[in-house]
């Protein structure tokens, strides 16, 4: 079965590969974006935009900074609302109320982990399970486990953000952003805030991750190599219009616009 | 209950009355010093106080403003519809005097008001002399004085006259100091000051009984004796109540008591008589301010977090509070009056608004500054906004907090020496007594221990924070 996101631009332009199709069953599709517009004052970031990020797959959001891949993520979990068409996550339709459930069921990591400084690691990456009632045990064998995972050792549990480096502090915000198993997570650059040695033994994490808890992941960076090595799919944003999608190697290798030709070029050559 | 306004002879005269009521069987309270004319009519008015002692010239210029020069049954007629009723004449005459130096009278051949005209000396008077009707605005239209005038506290211009710092201030006529600081009272060749004859001033409905208990006092002092007993206070340094203890012992029969009776005002100011008068002041102080610290706290905390979220609401209560802050304190104590009588809640009252804006202005800052990075990971993370309160903001707005309600309990303790002056007690009562006596040592037993208080408590606050920040 072969999957792809398929991205469609009100206004055609030549050159860009065409779009694969995912096929009319839903079942597939983990997010899909439809004639979705937003606007910010009178600061337009998207129009008219359709997209459809397949199950189960890391897709790469892709684009220099402006280009509105953050704000696409966080229409995916209600942090910002559409001003037109709709968003559907899991094959229902993003909720207007009740945002809290909804938003447990996804999760969410920033750059820079976002950890809260009066919480020790432990109490940060197990707090809404507390909240959702977990008991004890089973709060503190999915911590341990996830741990493992990212290949941290169990003595950061007691220790406060500001004890910690860098790159624990980013392994805990993924920890907590899967402590409820969730279907979807959602990355915003998660990787970028630390340096090449530690965003490395980030990706092996990552990958560690990815096989204990499968889940779709969709992954906002700007780094292309990043997306090469972690994305099983691509999509590049120039200015809130899809320019291209499919597999890195491919969009890697055939640049569809002048714009996806700049970025590749700036950072791979 | 028996009032007083707060300068020596009131105090004297309000002491003398309730001894000689304590003698005849009643069970008297006393709330002495309070401050300022009106303070005392309207408690008299409110029920809060039963007497105090008055005067005519104050009560038809300031307090009724009638024209010209009434006697007792005319101001009597105008209590009527205020429910009050001015009772006999104790028989003497404290007016208002004008004084300088008696080098300096000697040095100008100074001996009249009118002998002050294009002197160019240094005026200042005390701050209700300067806005009464039958005060400073009248007597310089009368005498054509246009000289610049300065506001100072009554008891300080003794001193202030004394060292030369100004050369005419007010006085009452009666005053024990004029011998002391050795003053001379110019007299008022224009005849522009009423007289102010003292009587006992109560509501109209008080009992015959306690009526004719006050009656022993018409005519039982002339302006030598009371010129002795004030000065028997302010020079010998004997206690007012002890003072007036001797004069009601000295008079009994006149005074309709028996020689039998025991008479109460026993020297209590003695040596451990103060410090234990001192503590009670001191519980009183700290009574005061924790208790309207607390109101603070609750409502300020509890108004903080309800309205953070709306900018244009929180601003707004910023704002109001930062406006109750630019009353002058005493002012919004005497505001309180109206609505809540004397004493003690009142004093509250006014010290929970007091500290209400650093603890609100704090509160509000800190929870609606949040980091905004901290803020989108909690709603992403699904925590309602109640649980973003109660995980995040507050935690996080907890050293500002803290440092508003530290600056609130300090600013609360100074402020509380206030309280003193509409009767709530406190340390500020020996400070109220003392500024109104001239008794410096008075005025430090109480400014001592509120200055004690507030550091240690400064210091307290400091210890908690320590303990309770996390370690650097």
């Amino acid at each position: 079965m072969s999957l792809a996101p398929t991205g469609m631009r009100s206004k055609p332009s030549t050159g860009w590969s065409s779009p694969v199709d995912v096929g009319a069953s839903t079942a597939n599709v983990a997010v899909e974006f439809r004639h979705v517009s937003k606007a910010f004052g009178t600061l337009s970031v998207f129009e008219d935009l359709s997209l459809q990020i397949p199950r189960g797959h890391t897709t790469a959001i892709v684009g220099a900074s402006g280009s509105g891949k953050t704000t696409l993520l966080q229409m995916i979990n209600a942090l910002e609302q559409p001003d037109a068409g709709s968003i559907a996550v899991m094959g229902r339709p993003v909720p207007t109320e009740d945002l809290e459930s909804f938003r447990r069921g996804i999760g969410y990591a920033v750059q820079g982990a976002g950890l809260f400084p009066h919480l020790t690691a432990e109490q940060n990456v197990t707090l809404v399970a507390r909240l959702e009632g977990w008991s004890d045990e089973r709060r503190q064998q999915r911590f341990q486990a996830l741990l493992r995972t990212v290949g941290l050792d169990s003595d950061v549990s007691q220790r406060l953000p500001r004890q910690l480096s860098g790159g624990q502090q980013q392994r805990l915000g993924i920890c907590r952003a899967l402590m409820l198993q969730p279907d979807v997570l959602l990355l915003d650059e998660p990787f970028s805030a630390v340096d090449p040695i530690t965003r490395l033994g980030l990706y092996e994490s990552f990958e560690q991750v990815k096989t204990t808890d499968p889940a779709t992941v969709i992954l906002v960076t700007h780094d292309l190599r990043e997306a090469k090595r972690l994305a099983d799919f691509m999509v590049i944003l120039d200015q809130g219009e899809i320019v291209q999608v499919g597999v890195p190697t491919d969009v890697l290798a055939n640049p569809a616009t002048p714009y996806a030709e700049r970025l590749i070029e700036s950072q791979l050559s | 209950m028996v009032g007083s306004k707060n300068f020596g002879e009131s105090y004297l005269l309000a002491e003398i009355a309730a001894q000689v009521l304590e003698a005849k069987g009643f069970d008297v309270k006393r709330q002495l010093g309070l401050g300022g004319t009106l303070i005392c009519y309207e408690a008299l008015k409110n029920g809060e106080i039963d007497l105090y002692p008055e005067y005519t010239g104050t009560l038809s210029q300031a307090v009724l403003k009638l024209r010209g020069k009434a006697n007792r049954e005319q101001i009597n007629q105008s209590l009527g519809p205020d429910g009050l009723v001015l009772l006999e004449e104790y028989g003497f005459n404290n007016t208002y005097a004008v004084v300088v130096r008696h080098t300096l009278a000697e040095q100008l051949g100074l001996k009249s008001i009118s002998d002050l005209q294009g002197q160019n000396l240094n005026f200042a008077f005390s701050h209700e002399f300067l806005q009464r009707q039958d005060g400073w605005p009248g007597l310089a239209r009368r005498y054509g004085l246009d000289d610049p005038v300065t506001g100072i506290e009554h008891g300080l211009a003794y001193q202030a006259i004394a060292d030369g710092a100004i050369d005419v201030t007010d006085a009452y006529s009666t005053d024990g100091e004029l011998q002391r600081y050795k003053l001379r009272i110019l007299t008022d060749d224009q005849a522009y000051f009423p007289e102010y004859r003292a009587a006992t001033l109560v509501r109209a409905n008080a009992s015959p009984e306690l009526r004719s208990a006050l009656s022993g006092l018409g005519s039982m002092l002339d302006e030598t004796l009371v010129q002795a007993l004030n000065a028997e206070v302010v020079l010998a340094g004997r206690s007012f109540q002890e003072v007036a203890a001797k004069f009601v012992r000295t008079n009994a029969l006149a005074l309709g008591i028996s020689a039998q009776t025991k008479v109460s005002g026993s020297d209590s100011m003695g040596a451990n008589g103060w410090l234990a008068e001192l503590w009670g002041h001191f519980l009183r102080h700290l009574q005061l301010t924790t208790s309207a610290l607390a109101g603070a706290i609750a409502l300020g905390l509890g108004l903080s977090v309800t309205v953070y979220r709306h900018r244009r609401v929180a601003e707004g209560v910023v704002y109001l509070c930062g406006l109750m802050q630019t009353i002058p304190s005493l002012a919004l104590l005497a505001l309180m009056i109206p609505l809540f009588g004397i004493g003690f809640v009142p004093a509250i009252i006014a010290l929970f608004l007091y500290s209400l804006l650093p603890i609100v202005r704090n509160a509000i800052t800190a929870l609606s500054t949040t980091d905004p990075t901290l803020v989108r990971v909690s709603r992403a993370l699904g925590l309602s906004p109640w649980e973003q309160l109660r995980y995040l903001r507050l935690p996080l707005a907890t050293p500002a907090i803290f440092a508003g309600i530290r600056t609130a309990a300090v600013i609360s303790i100074g402020t509380a020496t206030l309280a003193a002056f509409i009767g709530a007690g406190g340390l500020g009562e020996p400070i109220v007594v003392g500024l109104s006596l001239n008794d410096t040592d008075m005025i430090l037993r109480g400014a001592i221990p509120a200055a004690i208080l507030a550091i240690a408590v400064e210091l307290a606050f400091a210890a908690i924070e320590r303990k309770v920040s996390p370690p650097k």
